[in-house]
């Protein structure tokens, strides 16, 4: 189910900052809510996130039940070169995602 | 991101001079620099752990959040620190804390490689009117913390769709 | 009819009209004006704004195989527009009033050969917002006469009486007291140009019926069952209340 929309600028100069935002469809389910019938719904949330730019990872980050449903992240990455950055994330339930986009460095 | 509603300004210059010198004396007053100190920082267990008897240094790291959720289930947030980073003191990792919610550790942010721009936006969820603790670590140790009080109202109608 | 049974009915139905619409000359303000900064700024950014990554997986299933709806629709940004802004609408094969969803099922029983899609499904939130956002920044355009004029009618009665344990009509917040304080939350006028839309209370994409359903558990009324024709006709009724509002689909709310 886990799917991503990814914005980055359309290019970039070598040496400035990328503006990465992302967008993942997830429920980040805490681990608290019960369901209609009194069953706690089991906790999943986005365990393991890596950024890779051109194969090297810059960013990581580990979500807990503390960070909203459908995650949304806006951080910052060093321009190099162009190339690809690539998002991969594990969820608690074992689940594995992936989304993908351009880095153009004029 | 728009945190707290912009404010129109005073109508005459002299007014507005005033005013001016009066916010900077009640914001001196209320919040002289240094004022934040490890004692504001909850006392919740994990980031107790996490700070191990370290001193973290307040005023670089900034964390923007608004005082009252629309919602607790989404909350946005930015964290932003002030270069430059000297070399050996890039930035390494940032964690979130949260002091009344089951799970203190909100999230846990690393950067393997030093970002060109220190700034992250992110949206949490937080169980209650509380205090949220931001905590940066650079590479050479060095750990600088932020914090923001939330207020979080329920909701005025129950939901049962 | 006489006459004056016409005159009659012209009162009664003119009082009726000022019953249960806006008061006379009022535009209708949307939700989005009755919102705090942060769910504004998450509706005007499509990338914060989540309830675009069911616009995208909308965007996915439009395409996809066996039987894609892109077969006979082509490209819903051309094939698409304005439908939403055009519904719900009386159908001359249901012989009712359907939404988009009732739409969007009947073309995947009878022409794609498929089960139907269930209400609140991701799947069909999804085709739903795609179809939905194709009108946004069209003005919310029902139509209300002809063949829909008894299902207005019952609708616009039913947004005006009193229920639930509450004893409260829909009137008794959107129209008497919209803009006021409930709690720490500001009482929108209730238009449904927004939906579907992530509600943060929901932490999901959710349709208008789904937010009609809440409303009435809010006053302790029994939920009419979701799909249900009296919700449909509600949909009717809040989008001749919305008219000229833009589409704003998919929206924030909180």
């Amino acid at each position: 189910m886990a799917f991503a929309r990814i914005q980055l600028p359309p290019s970039v100069k070598r040496g400035d900052p990328i503006e990465v935002r992302i967008s993942i469809r997830h429920p980040m389910e805490t681990g608290f809510r019960v369901d209609d019938v009194g069953r706690t719904i089991a906790r999943n949330t986005l365990r393991d996130l890596v950024c890779r730019y051109r194969g090297a990872e810059v960013f990581r980050a580990s979500l807990g039940s503390g960070i909203a449903a459908n995650p949304y992240l806006r951080f910052y990455v060093t321009a190099t070169e162009s190339g690809e950055m690539v998002f991969e994330w594990v969820d608690d339930a074992g689940e594995r995602g992936d989304a993908r986009a351009a880095v153009v460095v004029a | 991101m728009s945190m707290s509603p912009p404010r129109r300004p005073p109508r005459s210059l002299p007014r507005r001079r005033a005013l001016q010198a009066g916010a900077a004396l009640v914001a001196a007053r209320l919040l002289p620099a240094g004022a934040a100190s490890m004692d504001d920082l909850p006392g919740v267990r994990e980031l107790t752990e996490y700070l191990a008897g370290r001193t973290a240094q307040f005023g670089r790291l900034a964390l923007d959040i608004p005082r009252l959720a629309d919602n607790g289930n989404a909350i946005p947030l930015r964290i932003a620190m002030r270069g430059p980073f000297a070399a050996g003191a890039e930035l390494r990792t940032v964690r979130l804390y949260s002091e009344k919610n089951p799970v203190p550790l909100m999230a846990r942010f690393d950067f393997a490689v030093p970002p060109a721009k220190a700034e992250l936006d992110t949206r949490i969820r937080l169980a209650g009117t509380q205090r949220i603790v931001a905590v940066a670590e650079l590479a050479n140790g060095d750990l600088h913390a932020a914090f923001a009080d939330v207020a979080v109202t329920v909701s005025a109608c129950l939901d049962g769709s | 009819m006489s006459a004056r049974g016409a005159g009659a009915a012209l009162v009664v139905a003119a009082l009726l009209m000022l019953q249960g619409g806006q008061p006379a000359g009022a535009e209708p303000r949307s939700g989005i004006a009755y919102a705090g900064a942060d769910v504004r700024a998450m509706q005007a950014d499509d990338v914060a704004n989540p309830g675009m990554l069911w616009v995208e997986r909308g965007a996915q299933l439009w395409s996809a195989a066996p039987a894609p709806c892109a077969g006979c629709h082509g490209d819903a940004a051309l094939s698409m527009k304005g439908v939403a802004a055009r519904h719900p609408q009386w159908s001359a094969g249901a012989a009712r009033v359907v939404d988009v969803e009732d739409r969007i099922n009947a073309c995947r029983v009878e022409r794609q050969h498929l089960p139907p899609l269930a209400r609140e499904s991701e799947d069909l939130l999804a085709l739903t917002a795609l179809v939905a956002t194709q009108s946004r920044g069209l003005p919310v355009a029902v139509d209300v006469d002809g063949p829909a004029r008894p299902a207005f009618l019952r609708a616009q009665a039913f947004y005006a009486e009193r229920r639930g344990q509450m004893n409260l009509a829909c009137t008794s917040c959107h129209v008497d007291n919209a803009g006021k304080r409930l709690l720490a939350e500001t009482i929108s006028e209730g238009h449904g140009n927004a939906y579907p839309a992530y509600r943060l209370e929901w932490q999901n994409l959710g349709s208008l019926q789904r937010r009609l359903r809440a409303c009435l558990f809010g006053v302790r009324a029994e939920m009419p069952p979701e799909g249900s024709p009296m919700l449909t006709e509600l949909e009717l009724y809040l989008g001749w209340r919305a008219r000229g509002l833009a589409v704003e689909s998919p929206g924030v709310r909180r």
